[in-house]
């Protein structure tokens, strides 16, 4: 704050500066902010009262969400949800991918066909895509492979080849995809035109290029919106009873239920297990941010500065999906030498 | 690598790069309209002009940044983008393509460093991809090349922390990792500010020293007068004035030049 310093003496009315020329530090009486504490305090109280009130609620029953919360049956269940989710994300990433690249074509048949591909999947509801699914054996009854209009070398009946748990993976991947190319078609058009040239006029090929220099550049913006996806496809998967599938947490929770004639805690049990993973996602994307936010964060990321905190930056840090550059949040540590950057060059 | 032996003996009456009408249009508008001018080896070449004259186009065509639409440029001998067999043109293959650039270096305004690699990520980027070499190796020469530029202490900046003339002498040493036999600079210092403008020329003056072929498009007429071989004024996508830079900057004979000069010197 030199500029204070400057006009300083010229007001008058500042505080005197002393010999130095550093300015005194400003002693005020801090503004009160009653309506804040006020609301504070009634927020507080309505939790409390909830909480207080959840706990002793019979129909909650926390008796028996503390019997099923690590139930064999539900951690199988739940188990089974995560696997869902990595499936059907992983497909889904690479379709998604591929159909980016195909929008992004020259050719006007390969975007028209994944345009295609977007309003077929990205226009119907989930539900309903996966009760097709459910029902593929009763309109393709077999999987021939081989030349059209001639006999199959191998053919394969549909519902041998493919059970429920396979189908609910393809349903929720091939929907999933279609999303998957929006958001990586975004990431790749955000960088800059000058690093694809750049690249190329170093005699790169295409496939260096994507992967060399776009794909890595363009996970900063692809990688806040797919954490969204991966937390979305967690819960979606409880949509998979419509294939219908039954081994997922939300359905084997019901099915539970259904016997103990007690609906309420087995969907807390469900909805803690959900939590649980939603909360490790979110973890994981912090991480996939700053490693990607590479070279456009602040020196943090420097793995050269041993000033920089390398671990427990994230301490008291609750990473926020979609929340952007995390680099920011962090409060750098003391004597950054981020500030003699450009100056001591020479 | 039959590019470099281009660069042999028998060929040495061969120029660096000969256009021969060269003409560019985007869509109707014709921004090249027939470019005929020949870079010998070793010579330095500067292109002027006043914006939107065409020089940064041309500067592009020949690396196959973009694609003539009419005449021939060849950089070595050899056809940029096309091959030449029994009197057809035909058209490169994007590896064949990648394969001419490697021998040419670009460097440009707006640097195009790549921003998720340190300098020294960035110089040895393209010789261990494109060429395959081994890293140690790649890295004790493109370590070489950021001490050339005044850069060895900032081999592991990330662009993001490195000032407008640093990044650019960064982006020099990437296109030099290459080993190119032609540097094309386009516009390399309107970019950066003023006082950072002299480091970079530097670089650029000690390059053509070691006798690099460039063409360099500016606007730095100081630079021209002092380190170019030849000046090629540019004006609506043609070529107004050629010479000796001395010669064109203090006589210019067209009107046109004349009227540019007065408002840049």
């Amino acid at each position: 704050m030199s500029a204070t310093n400057v006009s300083g003496p010229a007001a008058g009315t500042t505080p005197p500066s002393d010999e130095t020329g550093t300015s005194q530090p400003i002693k005020a009486i801090r503004l009160r902010h009653p309506w804040r504490v006020v609301f504070a305090v009634v927020l507080v109280a309505i939790f409390a009262f909830f909480v207080i009130d959840a706990a002793f609620r019979p129909a909650y029953d926390w008796v028996t969400v503390g019997k099923y919360l690590f139930d064999r049956r539900i951690s199988m269940a739940a188990l089974v949800t995560l696997e869902l989710t990595v499936f059907s994300m992983v497909i889904a990433i690479i379709l998604g991918v591929i159909l980016a690249v195909m929008r992004l074509s020259p050719n006007p048949v390969v975007k028209s066909v994944a345009w295609f591909y977007l309003w077929i999947f990205r226009g119907t509801p989930v539900y309903v895509q996966l009760t097709i699914w459910g029902l593929i054996s009763l309109i393709y009854t077999s999987i021939d492979i081989g030349l059209p209009f001639m006999t199959p070398w191998i053919s394969f009946s549909t519902n041998a080849a493919l059970n429920t748990f396979t189908l609910a993976i393809i349903g929720l991947a091939l929907n999933e995809a279609a999303y998957m190319a929006e958001i990586v078609r975004a990431g790749l058009l955000s960088v800059d035109k000058g690093q694809e040239e750049a690249a190329v006029a170093l005699g790169m090929s295409w496939s260096q290029t994507m992967t060399r220099v776009i794909l890595p550049q363009s996970m900063r913006v692809i990688i806040p919106p797919t954490g969204n996806e991966v937390i979305s496809m967690l819960k979606t998967t409880s949509l998979v009873t419509a294939v219908p599938f039954s081994l997922e947490l939300y359905t084997r929770s019901r099915d539970i239920s259904a016997e103990t004639f007690n609906p309420i805690p087995l969907l807390i049990v469900a909805s803690i297990w959900y939590l649980f993973f939603t909360s490790i996602l979110m973890v994981g994307q912090y991480f996939l941010e700053k490693r990607f936010s590479r070279g456009v964060g602040d020196r943090q990321t420097d793995k050269n500065d041993p000033t920089a905190p390398t671990t427990g930056a994230i301490t008291g840090i609750v990473p926020v999906i979609g929340a952007g550059q995390p680099t920011v949040v962090v409060p750098p540590a003391q004597g950054t030498p981020g500030t003699t950057g450009d100056g001591g060059a020479r | 690598m039959s590019a470099t032996t281009g660069g042999g003996a028998a060929s040495v009456d061969v120029p660096m790069v000969l256009a021969e009408r060269v003409t560019k249009s985007f869509g109707s508008h014709e921004v090249l309209k027939g470019i005929t001018l020949e870079v010998k080896r070793g010579e330095v070449m500067c292109l002027v002009g006043p914006s939107g004259s065409g020089k940064s186009t041309f500067l592009r065509c020949i690396n196959h940044l973009e694609v003539l639409s009419a005449g021939r440029l060849s950089v070595d001998g050899e056809l940029i983008g096309y091959r030449e067999a029994n009197g057809k043109l035909y058209e490169m293959a994007p590896k064949e393509a990648a394969k001419q650039r490697r021998d040419i270096g670009m460097v440009f305004q707006r640097f195009n460093l790549f921003p998720h690699m340190t300098a020294l990520q960035n110089v040895m980027e393209a010789p261990l991809r494109v060429k395959g070499l081994p890293k140690a190796k790649v890295e004790s020469t493109a370590r070489d090349l950021l001490a050339r530029v005044g850069l060895a202490d900032r081999a592991d900046y990330y662009p993001a922390h490195l000032s407008g003339g640093q990044q650019q002498r960064v982006a020099i040493a990437r296109a030099l990792a290459m080993e190119p036999k032609l540097m094309l600079f386009d516009e390399p210092t309107s970019a950066l500010d003023p006082e950072l403008v002299g480091e970079v020329l530097d670089v650029m003056k000690g390059l053509a020293s070691e006798g690099m072929t460039m063409i360099v498009v500016t606007h730095e007429m100081g630079f021209a007068r002092e380190v170019a071989d030849s000046l090629v004024f540019m004006d609506a996508g043609v070529v107004v004035e050629s010479g000796l830079p001395s010669e064109v900057l203090a006589n210019p004979r067209h009107a046109r030049t004349q009227a540019f000069l007065s408002k840049v010197l």
